[in-house]
């Protein structure tokens, strides 16, 4: 669109008044293209000769591609309400049901490529071909526009006159101060939560999983569980074994308590010992040396990477590996990184067994759990 | 009583009239009807983008009818059998459901999940596009940071959809954020706590997503989207620089009806690829997937590729943790901030600035409406291969895992070969790229020059071979070619591109039309007397 009419007709052309009816559309057209400065330099119908062999083809091609379109369209209509549709139950398995969806895809797809396809193929074999010129202008605003502007902007400030009144300017700046600060205050402190206050007892919830015994457990010492709730005896974990475990509180095994998921390892009697040697050299996961259980070790399940569960356990090199970013963690050097993006080692969870012989946490673990954070305690 | 007929030859002349007398509009209507618009294959990747972003409204509007995203849990007793009775988010079931139970939701669903994946790939197709011609610089750095700031908002819009679902995966990406948002500075933890309402997961984040995803990015996108498009309307389309295009022209066709044809049709396509890949091609089977456990994940735990790029940073990261003391209190930066925060920052900030930089470096304030062939600017050619081989190293890495599975290869071994290839990698790219854009060039001067290679070998008398060119221009009094001036645009390197070996016989079984006879072009005029004498 030129911002400007052009009137003006260049030399040795005609003035031409678009109103006379006795123009045909196209001098109407070109008239209307030269005041936007439009220049069509080619233009060639696809078929010069109306009614041509060639252009039957093409106009039946255009035809049979509309009759697809609605066709497969039907064809789509009739597979979505016939009985492929909504089984009352699924299984495992091949069934009917497998071909629904991609039947309707298929159907679906078929007839918008039918249509597709019939729009252009009409657009670019049916249509005149040609070639059009469009002025650009590149040129910013005419001074005289631009001066006009700023002439105008100006005297608005002056209508304003903000200079000459220190009083208003200063209730300005103070009162948009504070409506600024309201403006932020109200969808920040809204959502804003101290995130070291929030678990039962003031326990700090970077600091507590659910293996607490104070804040979860009323004092005592938390069972491990199964996911379905079953405590756990050492004799169910085999030589060379592990188990996901769960602490035994109330939505334990949910994600309620997300950093809680424990791995409990029974390892052979030569790995053991392995670890058993390499505790002292980490103290916090060192404890007091008593924090194995036989040759039961438990470390946290969630990576001190970035919190994804680090379940991966090959039996034979006793390493772990999080399947998110690849680190990986030798069990037998208590749990240290040897590979991979992980600088921390998991963290032990101190266990024991109880009066009844279930495998319990003796208490919660002695370092924050999971990723690492700006003010982690790294004791 | 006298009844009117309705002249029915007069109607869209008296319609047009009513709307006229009501909303002015015969002037700009001429002038969007008579817009020009160059035409060229690599100009309708945006549109893919458009397109698909169309499509994710249509049938994202349709799944939210169905969708809920509460994280209260649920014993799941839907049609799938499989996870009957187990305890799941509600967001999780009524996910399945809308698989299942919803009749066609399905395809509906993996149509979304497509035209998403399409869309992001749509994005930065168009995007090398615009980076490799040049077609960022003025007056069009506003269009280009607008499509920056899409892409991202295509990011998150895209990887908080992928959440929703509340499947394994979906908490796994989740969780993975959180560790990403904890490794920010000071503000970690409450940044992360006050999203999360508490700590993760928490009850609220899935709701909080979902508005997020439904009616915040979208709305940001479209009214960006819409700019974008405006823009590029009163600015108007580059175009490639060929016998009469100019910098103050456009070359092209009015944009009705052909050119809008074309558009249409393209829209048809493109929502009928995504229709049958929605159909025929599964993409996230959640129900395979199971609901989120914090304790359960599988191994080739992918996200969406988009977001891949970002996961092969983290995993290429060295295991390095920042401790450090201020005012007798231990503070840390996690090794995870840098391949998430810092990069990302890096990426969305330095190409925003590219424009200016590479305008402040030549000196240029002028006005460019011509593409570029990207042989024409070694520097920024190379630099862009750079960039691009530096995304693919980490886009690799992002499924390392899966190629160290089915190619046999060591994990660790993998990890080692994209940390070093990522330093390797882009600077030989840009060695390469910069070679070949100046080898190009030689190419286009030398055929410019000489003519075109025929693959005619001559034998001269005294036993040397030399091949014969066909020159481009008129030759001199002594036979040789006048050197021809580049003009910035593709120079015919072929015998067929001259039309001396004769037009294609058109048709697939059989001719259309009878095939054009190759002939020998007129003798001019005075060798012609020669000749008949």
């Amino acid at each position: 669109m030129s911002t400007h009419e052009t009137t003006e007709v260049p030399d040795g052309a005609k003035a031409v008044d678009p109103t006379d009816p006795n123009l045909t559309y196209r001098e109407v057209l070109e008239e209307g293209l030269r005041r936007d400065e439009i220049e069509i330099v080619h233009y060639e119908p696809q078929f010069p000769v109306p009614g041509t062999k060639a252009e039957k083809r093409v106009e039946r091609l255009v035809a049979f591609l509309l009759l697809l379109c609605g066709l497969a369209a039907i064809a789509f209509v009739v597979i979505y309400v016939s009985p492929l549709g909504q089984p009352e139950e699924y299984h495992f398995g091949s069934n009917n049901w497998d071909w629904f969806t991609p039947l309707l895809g298929f159907t679906l797809g078929l007839s918008l490529f039918g249509i597709g396809m019939a729009i252009l193929v009409y657009g670019k074999k049916l249509l005149p071909h040609e070639i059009a010129v469009q002025q650009r202008h590149n040129d910013p605003s005419s001074p005289d526009d631009r001066a006009l502007a700023a002439g105008t902007l100006g005297f608005i400030g002056s209508e304003f006159n903000i200079q000459r009144r220190p009083l208003i300017k200063g209730a300005l700046g103070l009162g948009g101060l504070g409506l600024g600060a309201a403006a932020v205050v109200v969808p920040v402190g809204m959502l804003l939560k101290d995130p070291h206050k929030g678990d039962p007892g003031g326990h700090d919830p970077y600091m507590t999983t659910g293996w607490n015994p104070e804040a979860f457990n009323n004092g005592k010492p938390v069972r491990m569980v199964r996911e379905d709730h079953t405590p756990v005896r050492p004799e169910d974990v085999s030589t060379g074994g592990q188990m996901t475990v769960f602490p035994d509180v109330p939505g334990g095994t949910t994600n309620e308590h997300a950093d809680s998921p424990v791995l409990l390892i029974h390892l052979r009697d030569e790995d053991a010992q392995t670890l058993r040697d390499n505790l002292h050299k980490y103290p916090v996961n060192a404890m007091d040396g008593g924090s194995m259980w036989n040759n039961f070790v438990a470390y946290s399940k969630i990576c001190t990477h970035a919190g994804c569960p680090a379940s991966l356990y090959e039996q034979q090199t006793n390493r772990l590996l999080c399947p998110c970013h690849q680190s990986q963690f030798l069990i037998t050097d208590n749990a240290k990184p040897i590979f991979g993006p992980a600088a921390r080692r998991l963290p032990m969870l101190a266990i024991g067994v109880d009066d009844e012989g279930f495998l319990v946490a003796r208490r919660d673990f002695d370092v924050s759990v999971g990723p690492a954070y700006w003010e982690r305690p790294s004791k | 009583m006298k009844r009117r007929k309705v002249d029915l030859k007069a109607l869209p002349g008296a319609t047009a009239n009513a709307v006229d007398e009501r909303f002015k509009v015969a002037r700009p209507l001429r002038g969007i009807l008579n817009k020009v618009f160059p035409d060229h294959w690599s100009f309708l990747l945006g549109e893919i983008a458009l397109f698909s972003f169309i499509v994710l409204l249509l049938t994202g509007t349709f799944m939210a009818l169905f969708f809920d995203p509460s994280m209260t849990e649920v014993k799941y007793d839907g049609s799938y059998t499989p996870l009957r009775g187990q305890e799941m988010s509600h967001a999780y079931a009524s996910s399945l459901d809308l698989s299942f139970d919803v009749r066609g939701g399905l395809v509906v669903r993996q149509m979304h999940h497509w035209a998403a994946l399409l869309f992001v790939a749509a994005i930065i197709v168009h995007m090398f596009r615009i980076f490799f011609t040049g077609a960022y610089r003025k007056p069009r750095e506003t269009n280009w940071i607008i499509g920056l700031l899409l892409f991202w908002l295509a990011f998150l819009e895209g990887f908080a959809g992928y959440s929703l679902p509340d499947d394994a995966l979906s908490g796994t990406g989740l969780r993975i954020a959180t560790g990403i948002m904890l490794s920010i500075p000071v503000i970690g933890t409450w940044v992360t706590s006050s999203l999360f309402g508490g700590e993760f997961p928490g009850h609220v984040i899935l709701d909080r997503l979902y508005i997020v995803h439904v009616f915040l990015i979208p709305l940001v996108l479209l009214a960006l989207i819409t700019i974008h498009i405006t823009l590029v309307f009163i600015q108007k389309h580059t175009q490639w620089p060929g016998p009469g295009r100019t910098n103050s022209n456009v070359v092209g066709e009015r944009f009705f009806p052909r050119y809008v044809m074309k558009q249409a049709g393209f829209f048809m396509l493109v929502f009928a690829v995504i229709a049958a890949m929605g159909g025929l091609f599964q993409i996230n089977p959640i129900w395979l997937f199971g609901p989120y456990r914090a304790a359960v994940v599988s191994a080739g735990s992918q996200p969406d590729w988009y977001v891949m790029f970002l996961d092969g940073s983290t995993r290429l990261m060295p295991a390095w943790e920042l401790t450090f003391s201020i005012a007798g209190h231990q503070y840390m930066i996690p090794g995870i901030f840098w391949p998430t925060v810092v990069l990302p920052g890096i990426l969305t900030v330095l190409p925003m600035a590219w424009p200016f930089i590479e305008a402040r470096k030549n000196k240029d304030k002028s006005i460019h409406n011509l593409a570029q062939r990207p042989r024409d600017v070694p520097q920024r050619t190379a630099l862009g291969a750079m960039a691009v081989s530096f995304y693919i190293v980490l886009l690799i890495s992002g499924g390392n895992d899966i190629i160290a599975d089915k190619f046999h290869i060591s994990l660790n071994a993998m990890t080692w070969a994209g940390r070093i290839g990522l330093l390797v990698i882009p600077p030989l790219a840009y060695y390469i790229t910069h070679r070949i854009a100046l080898g190009l060039q030689q190419h286009d001067r030398e055929v410019l020059a000489h003519g075109v290679e025929t693959g005619i070998i001559k034998r001269l008398p005294n036993g040397a071979f030399v091949e014969i060119h066909q020159p481009l221009a008129p030759v001199d009094d002594h036979g040789h070619p006048e050197e021809l001036p580049y003009v910035n645009w593709t120079v015919p390197k072929k015998m067929n591109r001259l039309g001396a070996l004769g037009p294609a016989i058109r048709g697939f079984f059989k001719p259309i039309e009878v095939p054009v006879k190759p002939q020998l072009p007129p003798a001019p005029e005075k060798e012609r007397e020669k000749t008949s004498v």
